[in-house]
């Protein structure tokens, strides 16, 4: 049994159907990919894992347990999901640091010095020690970016949503967030994250998932996906994507 | 390699010139004299009359004939200004001359400079000269009947008494309609069918007292609440009855409009904001607490102050139901003296409140931006 399991998951806005049977496994310690063309359904598919978003029929069961449906708590689900946004969405009438002990304050129950503490250290270890007071709009979009990570991470979530968290970045930011996601797949963070940066997916996943109009049309390990892909669709997608570019 | 959306431009380089030939009129600046001139002899004339209507003697005279020296004075720092403005004018017609184009159009940025001086100055100056000329209009009368100082302080006391009920009046009713408003704002964008009839409940509640003219309300509730004798409020002395009334009175109206201020503000917090809270883990209420009312509420403060302005300034309507506030008490020494200057006196009193009051909020609003805000 995998850590993370979405059986059979459905969702739809209206009449659209978005997520259309989606079977997907996270173990613990992976880093899965999720790719796919714009629209195809990767911010929807995380954010029902991280209960945003209700799922019309399907099961999403983590460490074994059921946290789709009704009479789920869904906030103690997400104090073990993190979900990190493509548009960071920082608290923007709070400092860097106060963004960061909110939740573990809240919701944890932390005291404002421990909590002060542990936000300073995850700061520093990013090496944004020095914006702790800033607020972020005076920080680049990588540094916010950054912050928004270790927002999530402050909660310490045993599972770890990534949506795009580098397209809102000019290409001399992408690196930077980059290489602190690489950091944490090191560390063994379990992670599922959509990307539109193939060889990042590449290098740092344990698994890709080509996802196509709200169904998992592919998957494997990344060695097998970008240079042997068995489907028509991936071929043609992945070749869009050379074509411009970004492999 | 062609493009088709390049192509569509006209080919070629096109030569750059200039929209609009470049001249240093002398026009601008020669009108902004003569008009500078017309104003500031328009302003010592009605200074003169204004002056020769003045029924007083002693240190009085003295200290008005200063003020009148005074401003007779700095009304020259607008022809003074026109006069700089033609001086840069000849200056860009030098510059021209010489053919420098740069700097006569440095010089002339200069006359246009100084002629919004002059315009806003001017202006003030006209408002000035009218003024003293209402004052001394009908041979002074005007100003002995609105402004005299002396019957304007008759018994300042009596009315600083009654400035201080209007003042327990707003106190007491902004903070309850802070909290109030909020709630109602709250209760009316609850999501979800099961709120339906809390939302309907609010909704019901902004339409009926926006639409009541508040001196209607003061009405009902003041009198009426006292007449019918209501419980709790009849039990209590008749002062403090008549207080609390005006106080709920005033609580129900300025409640439904800030009500709708503090919704626009809930509404303009972008979803994502709320997404990031709960994907936190926050509840629904720490989310609001901590995330959107937060930021609601500093971009609807401008709006906010607005309608506490109006409140507190509407503290006086409850003299229509004869509490003893500062208009009250300026209308009984009006009866006394047949003379509205204490009237006026109430209004500066109202003035010495409200303009620090905006001004404070505006500055806070302003500190708020420059630290949130990117640089
Ligand atoms: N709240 C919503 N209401 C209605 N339709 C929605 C909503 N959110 C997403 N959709 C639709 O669902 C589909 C999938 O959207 P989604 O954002 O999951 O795609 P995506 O794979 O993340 O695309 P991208 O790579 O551009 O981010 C789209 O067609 C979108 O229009
Ligand atoms: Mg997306």
């Amino acid at each position: 049994m995998a850590f993370l399991e979405l059986r059979g998951v459905h969702k739809s806005f209206g009449d659209v159907e978005v997520l259309r049977g989606i079977d997907l496994d996270v173990e613990e310690h992976q880093v899965v990919c999720l790719i796919g063309p714009s629209g195809c359904g990767k911010s929807t598919l995380l954010r029902c894992v991280n209960a945003l978003e209700p799922i019309q029929s399907g099961e999403i069961r983590l460490g074994g347990e059921r946290v789709s449906g009704r009479g789920v708590d869904v906030d103690a689900l997400r104090q073990d999901v993190g979900l990190v946004f493509q548009s960071y969405n920082l608290f923007p009438h709070m400092t860097v640091t106060e963004n960061v002990m909110l939740a573990p304050r809240k919701v944890l129950g932390l005291g404002a010095a421990e909590a002060r503490a542990r936000a300073h250290e995850l700061l520093a270890r990013i090496g944004l020690y020095e914006k702790r007071d800033e607020y972020p709009d005076r920080l680049s979009g990588g540094q916010q970016q950054r912050v928004a990570i270790v927002r999530a991470l402050a909660m310490q979530p045993r599972l770890l949503l990534l949506d795009e968290v580098t397209s809102a970045l000019d290409p001399e930011l992408v690196s930077e967030v980059l290489s602190l996601v690489e950091q944490l797949a090191a560390e063994g963070m379990t992670m599922l994250l959509a990307t539109h940066e193939m060889g990042f997916a590449r290098d740092v996943a344990s698994k890709i998932c080509f996802l196509w109009q709200g169904r998992i049309e592919e998957e494997g390990p990344p060695a097998a996906i970008f240079s042997d892909p068995q489907r028509e669709r991936t071929r043609s997608f992945l070749r869009s994507i050379i074509e411009a570019g970004r492999l | 390699m062609t493009s088709p959306l390049l192509d569509a431009a006209p080919p070629g380089a096109r030569p750059r010139r200039a929209v609009r030939p470049f001249r240093a009129s002398v026009v601008p600046a020669a009108a902004g004299l003569v008009a500078a001139v017309a104003v500031t002899v328009a302003l010592w004339a009605a200074l003169r009359r204004f002056d020769g209507t003045l029924g007083i003697t002693g240190t009085g005279l003295a200290v008005t004939r200063v003020g009148e020296l005074a401003i007779a004075l700095a009304a020259l720092a607008v022809p003074a200004y026109a006069i700089g403005a033609v001086a840069a004018t000849r200056r860009a017609r030098r510059h021209l001359a010489a053919g420098d184009v740069p700097a006569a159009r440095i010089a002339m940025e200069d006359v246009r400079a100084r002629l919004w001086v002059v315009a806003g100055l001017g202006v003030m100056a006209a408002i000035v000269a009218f003024l003293a000329w209402f004052l001394s209009a009908n041979d002074g009368r005007v100003r002995d009947v609105l402004f005299d100082w002396s019957k304007m302080w008759v018994g300042p006391s009596a009315l600083a008494r009654g400035f201080w009920l209007n003042v327990r009046l707003f106190l007491a009713a902004q903070a309850i309609v802070l909290v109030w408003a909020l709630f109602v704002a709250i209760v009316r964008q609850l999501p979800g069918r099961s709120f339906g009839p809390a939302r309907t409940l609010a909704i019901a509640y902004t339409d009926v007292f926006r639409g009541i003219p508040s001196i209607i309300v003061i009405y009902l509730v003041v009198l009426g609440f006292a007449l019918a004798e209501v419980p709790p409020f009849a039990s209590w002395d008749p002062d403090t009855q008549r207080f609390w009334l005006a106080v709920l009175a005033l609580v129900l109206v300025y409640g439904a409009y800030v009500a709708e201020v503090y919704r626009a503000g809930l509404d303009s917090v972008h979803p994502s904001q709320t997404a990031a809270a709960r994907s936190l883990g926050l509840s629904q209420w720490q989310t609001l607490r901590h995330v959107v009312v937060p930021q609601a509420v500093r971009r609807v403060l401008p709006p906010l102050l607005n309608d506490f302005v109006a409140l507190q300034k509407d503290t006086a309507l409850v003299s229509v139901v004869g509490l003893l506030d500062i208009l009250n008490v300026a209308n009984l020494q009006k009866n006394k003296y047949f003379d509205l200057s204490p009237v006026t006196g109430a209004a500066l009193f109202f003035l010495v409140i409200t303009i620090p009051f905006t001004r404070l909020v505006d500055h806070l609003i302003h500190r708020d931006q420059q630290r949130t805000r990117a640089g």
